[in-house]
C-alpha cells in the first residue's frame, strides 16, 4: 500500500469515527471553544445531516450527468449538429450564474428547502459534464471510428459499443469534477433551510462557535478529497483497462 | 467481380476522383497505387461506401451498391486498415467476433470461427483470444486486424496501406500470409499502398492513379514493360525495371537441362533472387532443386535476356 493510500485510509476512518461517535473528539473541539460552548455540534445528528448532504449531491448529479450526456450525444451526432453552439451557451450560462442567485431566484418558485438547491447544484454539474462527453466523443482515435463504420456497425451500435465506452474515462473526470464542486456548493444551500453540511457551519458562524464551523468544514472537505481521489482512480482503471493510458485526459 | 464505373468524387469543386473505371476480377488481388493525393484511398472507400461517389455507379457481381444499406454492404465486405483500428476495450477474440457478431451468428460458431482464424494467422487462440489489443506486438495487431476483416468469410477484402506500420521483416511475413490466405479463400482483395514493390509483388493487376485519374490498370508484368506515362515509368523506377520483371517469374517455369555447379536453389525462389545468387556467387549457372532434387539449372545468360525489356 503506498503511503497516499494508508493517509487516505486513516483520513476515511477519522471521518466516520467523527460521524458515528462525534463526542470522542470533544477534547479536540474543546480547544477552539470560548465561555463554555458546545464542542460537538448539538442540533441535530452529524451522520444525518452528511447523509442528506451526499444525497443531496448525487441526485443533482445524476440529474446532470443524464442531461449533460444526453445533450452531448445529441450534438455530436450529424442530426444535432447544428445545435452545438447553442447548447454549449446554455451550459455555459449555468455555470456562470452564481449558485447563491439560483437559490435567490429558485426559493420564490419553490419555496425553502431541499428543491432550489438541487436546481442550483444540477445547472451547476451541467458544463463540466458537458464539456468532457464532448471532448470524449469527437477525439476518439480516427483509426478505430473508422473501422467501426468499416465493419458495418450501424450508428447506434457505434455510439453504444465503441464510441461510449471509449469516452467513459474522460466523461467520468467531468463528473468528479461536478461531484467536488457540487459537494462544496451544497452548504450554500443551508441558507435556504436545505439539510446539509452548511447547517453546521452557518451555527457555528451565528454563534461565534469556531468548533462547529471547523467541523462542518472538515467533513466536506475531507468527503471532497476522498471522493475525488476515488473517481481518479476509477478513472485511471478503466482507462488501463482499455489500454488507453497513453491518451490524456481532458 | 466489381466494376467501378465511370466514378468521380468531388469535395467542394476539388476533383478527388476523376472519372475512373475500373473492373477487378472475382478472386484476384488488385493493387492501386499512387502518391498521397492521388485519390487512391478514396477511390477504395467508395467500394464499402464510407465515400458516396459524386457520379457514377459501383456493382458488386451486377448488384448496384446505391442500392444497399451501407451497414449491411459493410459487413459483406471485409475492411483493414493502417495502424489496424482494433478496438482498445475490447479483446482480441471479440474484436475478432465483430462481423459475426453483427451478422447474429451464434455463439458456438463464433467461437469456432474465431478460433479458426486466429490459427491461420499463428495466433495460439488459448493464449491470444482473452487479450487486449495493447498488449500484442505490431505484428500481432495487424493480424488481428485482417482476421477481423476476414472472420464473416466475406467475398471482398479492402486493404487501406495494411502493412504500412510494420517493419520490413514483419512486411514481407504479413504479405506472403495474404497471398497464401487469399489462395485458400479465393476472395477478391482490393489493396491501396504507395508502395510499387509491393504492388509488383501482391498485385494480379495493378491501377496506377495520380491526380484522381487511373493511369493504368494492367498486370504487373505489363506495367513494367509499357508504362503508359512518364510518371507510371517513373514510380516504377527506371534502373529497377529488369529487376522487378525477374521478380515476377519463379525459377521453376525457366529450368533448362544441365547441372551447374554449386549450392543449388530452390524451385519457388524468385528469379530475382536467382539472379542476384548467380551474381553474387560468380557462376554461370545455378542448380536447381525440388523436393529435395535437382532437377535442372537455371543460368546468367537466360536470366539476362529475360530481364530485358519483353518486345
Amino acid at each position: 500500500m503506498t503511503i497516499g493510500n494508508v493517509i487516505r485510509l486513516a483520513a476515511l476512518i477519522v471521518l466516520l469515527a467523527l460521524l458515528v461517535r462525534p463526542e470522542l473528539f470533544s477534547g479536540f473541539f474543546t480547544l477552539f471553544t470560548k465561555n463554555n460552548q458546545p464542542a460537538i455540534y448539538n442540533q441535530g445528528n452529524l451522520l444525518d445531516i452528511t447523509l442528506n448532504h451526499l444525497a443531496i449531491v448525487l441526485a443533482a448529479t445524476v440529474a446532470s450527468m443524464i442531461i449533460a450526456v444526453g445533450l452531448a450525444i445529441i450534438v455530436t451526432r450529424p442530426f444535432g449538429a447544428e445545435f452545438l453552439p447553442l447548447s454549449r451557451s446554455l451550459a455555459n450560462i449555468g455555470q456562470t450564474f452564481p449558485p447563491v442567485a439560483v437559490l435567490a431566484l429558485a426559493v420564490p418558485m419553490l419555496g425553502f428547502g431541499t428543491a432550489p438547491t438541487l436546481v442550483a447544484l444540477f445547472l451547476y454539474g451541467l458544463l463540466p459534464i458537458f464539456e468532457n462527453t464532448l471532448t470524449g466523443l469527437t477525439n476518439l482515435p480516427p483509426a478505430v471510428t473508422d473501422a467501426a463504420k468499416g465493419v458495418g456497425m450501424t450508428g447506434w451500435q457505434r455510439l453504444v459499443k465503441v464510441e461510449l465506452p471509449l469516452a467513459l474515462p474522460v466523461i467520468l473526470a467531468g463528473v468528479r469534477l461536478s461531484v467536488v464542486i457540487s459537494l462544496a456548493t451544497a452548504t450554500i444551500g443551508s441558507t435556504v433551510a436545505a439539510r446539509t453540511l452548511g447547517e453546521v457551519i452557518i451555527a457555528g458562524l451565528l454563534s461565534s462557535n469556531t468548533a462547529f464551523v471547523l467541523q462542518g468544514g472538515l467533513i466536506v472537505g475531507v468527503l471532497a478529497v476522498l471522493i475525488y481521489d476515488a473517481l481518479s482512480a476509477l478513472e485511471r482503471w478503466l482507462m488501463a483497462r482499455t489500454g488507453q493510458l497513453g491518451r490524456a485526459a481532458a | 467481380m466489381i466494376e467501378i464505373d465511370d466514378i468521380t468524387k468531388s469535395y467542394n469543386g476539388t476533383v478527388v476522383v476523376d472519372h475512373v473505371t475500373l473492373t477487378i476480377e472475382p478472386r484476384s488481388i488488385c493493387v492501386v497505387v499512387g502518391t498521397s493525393g492521388s485519390g487512391k484511398t478514396t477511390l477504395m472507400r467508395m467500394i464499402n461506401k464510407l465515400v458516396e461517389p459524386s457520379s457514377g455507379h459501383i456493382r458488386i457481381d451486377g448488384e448496384d451498391i446505391a442500392g444497399i444499406p451501407a451497414y449491411e454492404l459493410r459487413r459483406r465486405i471485409g475492411y483493414a486498415i493502417q495502424g489496424h483500428g482494433l478496438f482498445p476495450h475490447r479483446t482480441v477474440g471479440q474484436n475478432v467476433a465483430t462481423v459475426p457478431k453483427l451478422l447474429g451468428w451464434d455463439k458456438k460458431k463464433i467461437a469456432d470461427r474465431v478460433d479458426e482464424l486466429l490459427s491461420l494467422f499463428q495466433l495460439d487462440p488459448a493464449e491470444f483470444r482473452d487479450r487486449l489489443p495493447h498488449e500484442l506486438s505490431g505484428g500481432q495487431q495487424q493480424r488481428v486486424g485482417v482476421a477481423r476483416a476476414l472472420a464473416a468469410s466475406p467475398n471482398i477484402l479492402l486493404m487501406d496501406e495494411p502493412y504500412g506500420a510494420l517493419d520490413p521483416v514483419i512486411r514481407a511475413k504479413a504479405q506472403e500470409d495474404l497471398l497464401s490466405i487469399q489462395r485458400k479463400m479465393g476472395t477478391t482483395v482490393v489493396l491501396v499502398t504507395h508502395d510499387m514493390e509491393e504492388a509488383i509483388h501482391l498485385g494480379d493487376t495493378i491501377a496506377v492513379m495520380d491526380k484522381g485519374k487511373l493511369l493504368q490498370c494492367a498486370k504487373p508484368a505489363e506495367i513494367i514493360a509499357n508504362p503508359a506515362t512518364p510518371f507510371v515509368a517513373e514510380l516504377i523506377g527506371t534502373s529497377e525495371r529488369p529487376f522487378r520483371l525477374l521478380s515476377l517469374a519463379r525459377v521453376a517455369d525457366h529450368i533448362e537441362a544441365g547441372e551447374g555447379a554449386g549450392e543449388p536453389i530452390e524451385a519457388s525462389a524468385s528469379l530475382r533472387d536467382a539472379y542476384a545468387e548467380l551474381l553474387w556467387s560468380g557462376r554461370p549457372a545455378l542448380p536447381v532443386r525440388r523436393d529435395g532434387q535437382v532437377v535442372g539449372q537455371v543460368t546468367l545468360e537466360a536470366l539476362s535476356r529475360l530481364a530485358a525489356r519483353p518486345q
